[in-house]
């Protein structure tokens, strides 16, 4: 069985095919999606795609080609024809960019943080205090405040923000990691959990005595940045209007712009985890993680180089948190849960720890499994539970099937016996990184 | 090695692909027949608010069943969406954004919690899409003035204002602690009852929020030293139960005061006696009990024979609100000539007249009920069994304050 | 004297209790006199009560409940610190075999309610019942966690069994859910009303005009966790297997040459960890009336809290670090709001202990009662 599969795989992947597959893949995909733009399997087909590419050997010109038409082009015409799938696209991207930030902590310098979110939290909360009528508001009550309250800055100072948060999730992050990175690694992740928990009960609590997050009521209306100016969008309403089949609306547009800044945030977070990686500092995250006494005796400066895991770590979030303030215009402690940081954790580790296309693949995956897939499937159910169809064999009808059993209500569970699993089985991820699979095979023989 | 299990992956995905690629296809065309009209609903079908979230859902599937009728004779295919936002506003707006994504989605009916509530109807608002609240009591639900916003209950600013009249002026309560359960809808009641209750003089000898769900002792000590005649609990009865029993045995012996988010028989389960004895306890509600409103009876029946149990709390509210929906549609249809748009349909929420179980339900110009019920109950309930022998002390009819400032 | 210090009667029962009361009486009267000197410090009026006055009011009453829930937490801290001790590994699932051992006491009262034998039993009958069964399936849940999740995982790096273990806490969770959803439509257990545990001891106190009230609950929890503190602590230091559980801990491959079977240690410290787990949760249903399956997740942060604070792997630290913390958390939640005026409550009380523990740690990085270990991480 194995051996057919590696056989296919490599005839598959030679000569024509690879190319041919691809672009299968691509028409069939976008077609189908065009046609029935509600349809789950066909955005599955679509969404496939780049991970094939990333698998096929074909010219490096022409996957980049092939990459870009997708994301640039097929993508934003298809998402607007069903704006959800621009939502799963953003999501994947910011989840992507959370675990490639993670990753640096825990895959390439082995510290284990399960408050990550926290980082996530102060980048949201520094454009939401900021972009929103807060500042004007902080003596009211929550919940009472006056309609008619000015914002606070121009929409405009959201760029700002943007590096703002990379520099206050890092700082927050070298905050927490003076006091903390003297302390052995099982203490660490107890400390991390419990800071996480921290920030979370500050923003639901600090509405007093001054009123700074607006405590469980959450921040809204957070401003968004504008849109180009109007010569612009008349240019691509034009462009678009044929291919959609009617006039975009500016909330569509909005779906677009964020869904390419995600894209540009999540290029940046790539291109700096690959360089870190590859760099100085990288190798010696690598040293700490695997010897901490054999680094310090080759100099690393340990606690220096801890600081700055947390610190790169950290900003990555800190930039994604400022992001999903301006797209969701709401921001509210519920967001920043202890779950969501082990949701992060599970994406690095179900990709491959401390491999960077591995993180990216086990985000997209838990998204698409968390808000479409498992959603999906629930409301399958509930459909077939409202006809009279009568599964066929053991002559039992749907309609009597327990309410309870809804896969959506039981994501906890499949992200528990994935964690397991992956422990068992494949420790190392979906995709692993290049160092850590070498070091696999030296252990087995 | 990792090849391998890539190969097979795709290979399974490619397979899998196929057969549902063949499924969906085959059922858009047999559905091609008639044209397909879909109202969504939203609300917590999992968590520990399912039971108010379910009764949400299954009184509107109900009320489909019963009223879609008209709609299917118009030669149109109704359905029913049921969405599960996990009363968590991350999923509630990702959800949000699928229901506005598929275009045969007309009209919804949505949330529990006004914190949910709020974040995703900026969706609706931009997909003009109307949703009808069967539940949200936050002002802000409908005070940004959106079309598409409207609500079939009363409002918080009212509510704990009523609460804090009952206290002061029924009860002669002079002195009040205060307790929210820190979520969107728990903190603004407490903050409008704190409001009323400095008003009038009366004393506010604490003000706490917490998460607490299990060990409540570090709140009932300060309390109880501090004696007040009522404790006002403004949150969810899977939480406030446990609180009512702990304050009750620890030795507390005056009123407890609760808003509607008491409104479940499973609160007698939890707290038992410390319900009636003492002061006992009395809560506000949007949504009286089934009995309150007379031509309910016959839903009670219908429903208990369908789903197997008693309507819970706001199944009723869930029931008139896909009646808006399914009356609003209808009457853009027949204005329309066809198939109404999402804009025609919202302009005919706002302008319906809607002859519903608890009321006549008109909206005024920011989708509140020009006037709206509230009641006063007392707990007589101990177990789930006698939830209803509850009885209800006061109910007025009150104007809707509108946009404020 | 010295032949008294050698005697079992001594060394298994006087000298652990002696331990308990002054660990208990230690923290509690520590706590207690920086919170009426802090209330000198702030002498302001609150409205028309003297800040100390209202501060001594409610402080007997404090010390009983941050008691309480200390023991309660400590009890739930021994099994954390047992597996770290024998595996150096943070067993994240344990609060969730604390939860089940809860919900399954809790099930068998309701039980006996719905076979209306429930008023006929002796009340302390029935609780030992329940802490009997509980202590049996959370005790074999625990090994059979082990055998599936952790055991093929022996040998791997450290992060790897601490990544399973928090996928089988989510697992247990909502595997709980499921089963009990699809059993009783609902997943909230509800402890019945039996028995007098809600009343009150009146203890008359010199020099206060009310006598001070301690629920008659409180007494049974602290009683119980004591009881099983004695045990434990006879079981580790006085029979064979916790000699062998002493070895494992110090010394895998050692303990391994000497013939013992380490394999077979690990599983009963699992074992023995579980059953304390389920037996808190007993104890701790008993308080709360009310379960659900997420219920241990802040229970169990807590007492693991409590097992680092103590110095992990230190039986005696996680007895202290439980009692502190508790204490700690009572304190905070009650006087914050008093002293501040308001500005800030009781809500703060779950990052109070994290604010301690990271504050411990700085200070003293391997916790109040735990060596110093060079370079074992």
């Amino acid at each position: 069985m194995k051996t057919l599969f590696s056989d296919l795989y490599k005839k598959l992947n030679t000569g024509f095919w690879p190319i041919l597959i691809v672009f299968a893949f691509l028409v069939v995909g976008s077609i189908s999606v065009y046609l029935s733009p509600r349809s789950l399997s066909a955005f599955l087909i679509l969404i496939t795609t780049p991970l094939i590419l990333y698998f096929m050997k074909i010219n490096m010109k022409i996957k980049i080609f092939i990459g870009l038409l997708l994301i640039i082009v097929i993508l934003p015409v298809l998402g607007i024809r069903n704006i959800f799938y621009l939502e799963v696209i953003f999501q994947m991207a910011v989840f992507a960019a959370l675990a490639l930030g993670l990753n640096i902590v825990v895959g390439m310098a082995g510290l284990l943080d399960l408050g990550y979110v926290a980082f996530y939290a102060v980048g949201a909360y520094a454009w939401a205090i900021f972009g929103s009528k807060q500042m004007s508001l902080l003596h009211s009550i929550p919940g009472a405040a006056p309609a008619n309250a000015p914002f606070f800055l121009d929409p405009r100072w959201f760029w700002l923000f943007i590096f703002l948060g990379v520099g206050l999730a890092a700082f927050t992050g070298i905050l927490l990691g003076l006091p903390v990175l003297r302390v052995k690694g099982d203490y660490l992740a107890i400390v991390t959990l419990g800071f996480g928990e921290v920030v979370r009960v500050l923003a639901l609590n600090l509405d007093k005595p001054i009123n700074l997050t607006n405590g469980p009521q959450g921040i809204t209306p957070i401003q968004r940045p504008p849109l180009p100016p109007e010569a612009v969008m008349q240019v691509f309403r034009n462009l678009l209007t044929p291919l959609v089949g009617h006039p975009p609306t500016d909330a569509e547009f909005y779906n677009v712009f964020f869904y390419f800044l995600a894209l540009v945030i999540i290029a940046i977070a790539i291109l700096v985890a690959t360089r870190l990686e590859d760099s100085r500092i990288g190798r010696a995250w690598t040293a700490i993680r695997e010897d901490e006494t054999a680094a310090i005796a080759m100099g690393i400066p340990l606690v220096k180089m801890k600081l700055a895991a947390f610190a790169a770590g950290a900003s990555f979030a800190g930039a994604v948190g400022a992001l999903y303030a301006a797209n969701r215009t709401f921001v509210s402690p519920e967001t920043f849960s202890f779950l969501q940081s082990i949701g992060v954790l599970t994406m690095v580790i179900l990709g491959g720890l401390g491999s960077i296309p591995g993180v990216i693949f086990g985000a997209a995956a838990v998204v698409l499994l968390n808000i479409q897939v498992l959603q999906n499937f629930s409301l399958y159910l509930s459909e077939l539970r409202q006809s009279d169809a009568v599964i066929p064999i053991i002559n039992f009808a749907w309609k009597n099937l327990s309410n309870q059993l809804d896969p959506a209500k039981y994501q906890k569970l499949v992200f528990g016996i994935i964690l397991v699993l992956m422990m068992i089985f494949r420790p190392s991820g979906l995709i692993p990184a290049e160092r850590r699979k070498r070091e696999l095979v030296e252990d087995k023989e | 090695m990792n090849k391998r299990l890539l190969a097979l992956l795709s290979v399974l995905v490619i397979a899998s692909m196929a057969l549902a690629a063949c499924g969906t296809t085959a059922a858009t065309e047999e559905a091609a027949g008639a044209v397909t009209i879909k109202i969504a609903t939203q609300s917590p079908l999992s968590g520990g608010q399912s039971l108010l979230g379910v009764a949400i859902k299954q009184g509107a599937e109900l009320a489909l069943e019963q009223l879609g009728g008209d709609l299917t004779g118009m030669g149109y295919d109704v359905q029913l969406a049921p969405y599960d936002d996990q009363a968590t506003p991350d999923v509630g707006v990702a959800n949000a954004k699928n229901i506005v994504a598929d275009t045969d989605i007309l009209c919804g009916v949505g949330h529990l919690n006004s914190g949910v509530m709020i974040p995703s109807s900026e969706e609706y608002h931009t997909a003009g899409l109307a949703f009808v609240s069967p539940a949200n009591t936050n002002p802000v639900v409908t005070t940004r003035g959106y079309l598409e916003v409207n609500r079939v209950v009363g409002r918080d600013d009212v509510q704990a204002p009523a609460a804090e009249e009952y206290a002061f002026t029924t009860l002669g309560a002079k002195s009040v602690y205060i307790i929210h359960d820190k979520t969107a809808y728990g903190q603004g009641v407490a903050e409008f009852f704190k409001a009323a209750a400095e008003e009038d003089g009366m004393e506010v000898l604490g003000f706490e929020g917490t998460e607490e769900t299990a060990n409540f002792d570090a709140i009932v000590t300060p309390l109880i030293a501090s004696n007040p005649d009522v404790v006002f609990f403004a949150g969810i009865y899977n939480q406030a139960g446990v609180f009512f029993k702990q304050a009750r045995d620890a030795g507390y012996e005056g009123t407890f005061l609760g808003t509607d988010g008491m409104d479940s028989s499973d609160l007698a389960d939890i707290a038992g006696d410390a319900l009636t004895s003492g002061g006992g306890m009395a809560y506000t509600t949007v949504a009286g009990p089934v009995s309150a409103y007379p031509k309910a009876a016959k839903f009670v029946e219908d429903y208990t024979a369908k789903f197997g149990a008693a309507p819970e709390a706001y199944a009723a509210q869930g029931y008139d609100s896909m009646g808006v929906c399914l009356a609003a549609i209808m009457a853009a249809a027949e204005a329309a000539g066809g198939k109404p748009t999402r804009a025609q349909v919202a302009e005919a929420v706002r302008a319906v007249s809607y002859d519903g179980l608890t009321s006549t339900i008109t909206f005024d110009e920011i989708g509140d009920l020009p006037t709206a019920k509230y009641f006063i109950i007392k707990v007589n309930a101990t177990s789930k069994d006698t939830w209803s022998t509850n009885e209800i002390i006061d109910s007025f009819d009150l104007p809707s304050p509108g946009k404020g400032e | 004297m010295k032949q008294f210090a050698a005697s079992p009667v001594y060394k298994f029962f006087l000298f652990p209790i002696g331990q308990i009361i002054m660990f208990a009486l230690g923290s509690s009267v520590g706590l207690s006199l920086i919170t009426v000197l802090l209330a000198y410090v702030f002498k302001f009026n609150v409205t028309n009560f003297d800040l100390v006055e209202r501060s001594l009011l409610i402080l007997p009453q404090v010390v009983i409940n941050g008691l309480t829930i200390g023991f309660v937490y400590s009890t739930i801290a021994l099994g954390y610190t047992m597996v770290y001790g024998v595996l150096e590994f943070i067993n994240f699932a344990h609060s969730e075999i604390f939860m089940v051992g809860g919900i399954v006491g809790v099930q068998l009262i309701a039980y006996f309610e719905h076979l209306g034998i429930l008023a006929t039993l002796n009340q302390y009958l029935v609780i030992a019942l329940a802490i009997i069964l509980a202590i049996i399936i959370s005790g074999s849940l625990a090994v059979t966690v082990e055998r599936v999740a952790y055991k093929p995982l022996r040998g791997a790096p450290k992060l790897v069994p601490l990544i399973s273990a928090i996928g089988m806490s989510f697992f247990l969770q909502d595997a709980v859910r499921l089963i009990l959803s699809l059993t009783t439509g609902e997943f909230n257990v509800i402890l019945p009303q039996f028995g007098t545990f809600d009343e009150f001891l009146l203890v008359a106190l010199p020099g206060m005009a009310d006598p001070l009230r301690i629920q008659i609950k409180s007494v049974i929890i602290v009683g119980i966790a004591v009881l099983m503190l004695v045990v434990l602590n006879f079981l580790v230091n006085g029979t064979k297997v916790g000699k062998a559980i002493r070895a494992v801990a110090q010394d895998r491959p050692s303990a391994s040459l000497m013939g013992i079977n380490v394999s077979q240690i690990i599983s009963i410290t699992f074992l023995v960890g579980g059953a304390l787990g389920g037996a808190a949760g007993v104890l701790f249903a008993l308080k709360a009336t009310k379960l659900d399956p997420f219920v241990g997740f802040f229970p169990g942060l807590k007492a693991f809290t409590s097992a680092v604070l103590g110095g992990i792997g230190n039986l005696t630290g996680a007895l202290l670090g439980g009692l502190v913390l508790g204490l700690l958390e009572s304190f905070a939640a009650s006087y914050l709001s008093i002293f501040t005026n308001g500005a800030f409550g009781a809500e703060y009380k779950d990052i109070f202990a994290f604010a301690i523990l990271i504050v411990v740690l700085i200070f003293r990085p391997s916790g109040l009662l735990g060596e110093t270990v060079g370079q074992k991480a």
